[in-house]
């Protein structure tokens, strides 16, 4: 018999994954390729959506396939998972964008929220869909749109354009895009729009009607592991089962199953989910309340989850922009150059500050100069800013749950960074533990689309996959760890309010 | 005899111009200079581009010699980015062998373990990332070695440490299983270093194929090794492909 395998198609901020996997859950092949950046101005962030689509027919997926030397009879499914949030608009008819994605980095919309905050507040978004008003979530940015391209609110209306975060935009190409494309999004992804209501996971009719979206444009909104379908291009014949938002993605391919399982991933930003059983838990201390993952018709699965907009981000920034190293890992080896910070602290508030401070009047600093500073120093600090921004956030978890944290289990691309894994077990005060595939986001993905297509039986199947391939134990003297806790929290506090009201 | 291959003759051209005067040519100037094809030396530069021996101003888009030309001797690939590059297939290695992963770069006579991936039984272990193995005793060392990684000769000329009776202590003797590694593709250690210990190794390739360093497994000779002492083939096979993934990834081409 033929081997065969599950694919998963990881559509990230900076680059775009195809993934094979082993049905031990182990990496077959990868294909990847990055994809640009545009920042027309300050505060925007887009991507191109048809490089994307584009990237991933002609490279991504043909590489890994060539890389594991096998034919698409071969792949049992197809998983996605996707950067969140990101809103695309195409027309359903020729398959063009309107205009280029507007990404979850992008704040270009924090005018229009700051005045819905202030004229209708909170609790009427947090009733409906779990979160409040930030601009880091879809709606405003298509309420934007449509106060900004002509006639786009109308063609939404008459069905001419649909819109879709990336995963929509992906599945409806590969299921023959104008010709007859599914047009479908899952409760993961639906849950970061602020449209779909967080308890019947259904559009929600007031926030509809509130942002002035039309039903004709949006997707059905599906499980998230479950047939949706079989691509037509690209992979002909291969069903596509699973999508989900990447940070959902990476809790499931954690096997984080049981409530009070979390898991923290370290890519551009960096999120920490906790999963919380089929309770929906508000948060008292800034974190989101969200949909974890729905597996077919079970009960859906809620989770807690601490964003932070900037880390690996801060290391890309630290290299293209101040040119200090030529790739992102050679900032260990800056950093490792000199003993400790030396004083210096970097908040990196590029837009404001997430989790849990929620403050987009947030601006960067750098405090602590000296002449004494090098750039080892800063190197540091720019890892030592992901080490306590993650600290904010399991601190925020503590408190909002009775399940406090013992170990926090990671994964992404700067997991593979010992200088700041070894920190953040310092910092945290407790065990850090990568598991043995640091693309979890894409195994999350392949776990899903392999459960719904009959691949893998269950979940506690799943769960046996996981081991422990790096393990970080704290060091540090406990005074040392707070007084550098308090110096962050002051650095933090001269961020606020930097960028106006 | 092969006659001298003319694009090398060219490159070095190339770099000469660049080293002389102000040292930042368009490629006009390079071409004209040399009396060569503007497509040819436009070929030519982005090669020398690819191994940074050949920087591009993002702005001007004239070029000078790359920084890696005034390193020649050092190792031009880091080690943390090397560890970053390997991730995914130490992983996958660890995964598929069911024994612990190392990764190794020579530094001043010993092997310096850049990464570490635990074996995958769950059971309470220690990153040794930072720490040395000697290069004769271990099979991580001996690829290093082989492949002129790291001279063989200030090792020849001291005495070779004994560590167990199975350690490899005349140059004679390691003279013999280094070329058996370079016929081979891949080393083995069996309990050189510590008895009840074996490991298996190869080649990590960069650009134009140059050995930067070694990866390799290791674990209980019983596990490792059939009952001639000799090791499984399946694991032999597992580590050289891991090998060749971080080598194709790491831009080497034929491996
Ligand atoms: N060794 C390292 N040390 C520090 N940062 C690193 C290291 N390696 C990678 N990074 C950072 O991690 C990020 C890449 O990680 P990863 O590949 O998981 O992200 P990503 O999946 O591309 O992000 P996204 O999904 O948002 O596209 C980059 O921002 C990079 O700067
Ligand atoms: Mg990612």
């Amino acid at each position: 018999m033929v081997e065969r395998y599950v694919m998963s198609i990881d559509q990230g901020t900076m680059s775009t994954r195809c993934i094979l996997f082993d049905h031990q859950g182990r990496l077959v092949s990868v294909g990847q390729r990055e994809h640009e950046q545009y920042f027309a101005r300050p505060g925007w962030a887009e991507h191109d959506p048809t490089e994307i689509w584009s990237h991933l027919r002609r490279v991504v997926v043909p590489r890994a396939l060539e890389g594991a030397g096998i034919r698409p009879e071969q792949i049992a499914a197809i998983g996605i998972a996707n950067q969140r949030e990101t809103t695309v608009v195409w027309d359903r008819r020729t398959g063009v964008p309107v205009g280029h994605a507007i990404t979850w980095q992008d704040t270009r919309t924090s005018g229009y929220v700051e005045e819905l905050r202030r004229t209708t507040g909170d609790d009427f978004f947090l009733e409906r869909c779990g979160l409040s008003p930030t601009t880091y979530f879809s709606a405003p940015r298509l309420r934007w749109l449509f106060d900004h391209v002509d006639g786009l609110r109308e063609r939404a209306g008459r069905g001419e354009v649909l819109f879709g975060t990336m995963e929509s935009w992906l599945i409806w190409n590969l299921t023959g895009g104008p010709d007859g494309g599914l047009h479908l999004t899952d409760a993961t992804n639906a849950s970061r729009t602020m449209l779909m209501n967080i308890r019947s996971l259904t559009w929600d009719d007031e926030l509809l009607a509130y942002f002035d979206v039309p039903r004709a444009m949006l997707p059905e909104i599906r499980s998230s592991a479950e047939r949706y379908g079989t691509a037509r291009a690209l992979l002909p014949d291969v069903p596509i089962c699973a999508a989900l938002g990447d940070q959902q993605a990476a809790l499931f391919g954690q096997t984080c199953f049981a409530p009070g399982e979390a898991k923290c991933t370290y890519g551009t930003g960096s999120f920490l989910l906790v999963n919380t059983g089929t309770e929906l838990v508000r948060s008292r201390h800034g974190l989101l309340t969200t949909v974890g993952y729905k597996v077919g018709g079970e009960p859906t699965v809620y989770a807690l989850e601490g964003p932070i907009a900037v880390t690996g981000s801060l290391v890309q920034w630290f290299r293209d922009r101040l040119g200090l190293i030529h790739s992102a890992p050679e900032i260990e080896t800056l950093a490792r150059g000199v003993e400790d910070n030396g004083g210096c602290y970097i908040v990196p508030a590029f837009s404001g500050l997430f989790a849990p401070h929620w403050r987009s009047d947030a601006r960067g600093v750098i405090v602590g100069l000296t002449s004494y500073i090098t750039k080892g120093h800063l190197a540091r600090a720019v890892l030592e800013a992901t080490g306590w921004q993650t600290r904010e956030v399991v601190d925020a978890v503590n408190a909002d749950s009775p399940r406090p944290l013992r170990q926090l289990k990671v994964d992404g691309g700067m997991t593979s960074n010992n200088l700041l894994m070894q920190f953040l077990a310092d910092v945290l005060d407790m065990p850090v533990v990568r598991p043995m595939v640091s693309e979890t986001v894409s195994l999350g993905a392949a776990y899903a689309a392999g459960l719904a297509s009959g691949y893998w039986p269950d979940l506690e199947g799943l769960r046996r996959n996981w081991h422990r391939a790096a393990q970080w134990m704290p060091t540090m003297d406990p005074a040392r760890r707070e007084a550098e806790y308090e110096s962050w929290r002051r650095a933090v506090e001269r961020s606020l309010g930097w960028a106006g009201p | 005899m092969a006659g001298p291959v003319q694009s090398i003759e060219r490159a070095a051209a190339i770099l000469r111009l660049l080293a002389q005067g102000s040292g930042r040519l368009s490629l006009g100037e390079v071409a004209a200079s040399l009396g060569l094809a503007k497509g040819t030396a436009h070929g030519i530069l982005r090669t020398l581009q690819s191994v940074d021996f050949v920087e591009q101003d993002k702005a001007t888009g004239k070029y000078q010699l790359g920084a890696a030309l005034l390193h020649l001797g050092t190792s031009y690939l880091d080690i943390n980015e090397l560890r970053s590059r390997s991730i995914n297939w130490t992983d996958a290695l660890a995964a598929r062998s069911g024994e612990a992963v190392r990764l190794g770069v020579p530094l001043e006579g010993k092997v310096l373990i850049v990464h570490h991936v635990f074996r995958p039984d769950d059971t309470f272990q220690t990153l040794d990332v930072g720490s040395l193995l000697p290069l004769h005793a271990s099979a991580l060392g001996k690829i290093l070695l082989a492949y002129g990684t790291t001279p063989l000769e200030p090792l020849m000329e001291s005495a070779l440490e004994n560590y167990t009776r199975y350690t490899l202590d005349s140059p004679q003797q390691l003279s013999r299983a280094l070329a058996e590694i370079r016929d081979t593709g891949w080393a083995f250690s069996a309990q050189e270093m510590m008895m009840g210990e074996a490991g298996v190794a190869a080649p990590i390739r960069g650009q134009g194929g140059l050995v930067v360093g070694a990866v390799g497994i290791s674990g209980a000779m019983d596990r490792l090794c059939d009952t001639k002492g000799r090791p499984l083939g399946s694991l032999v096979g597992l580590t050289r492909d891991a090998a060749r993934a971080i080598s194709r990834d790491l831009g080497a081409a034929r491996w």
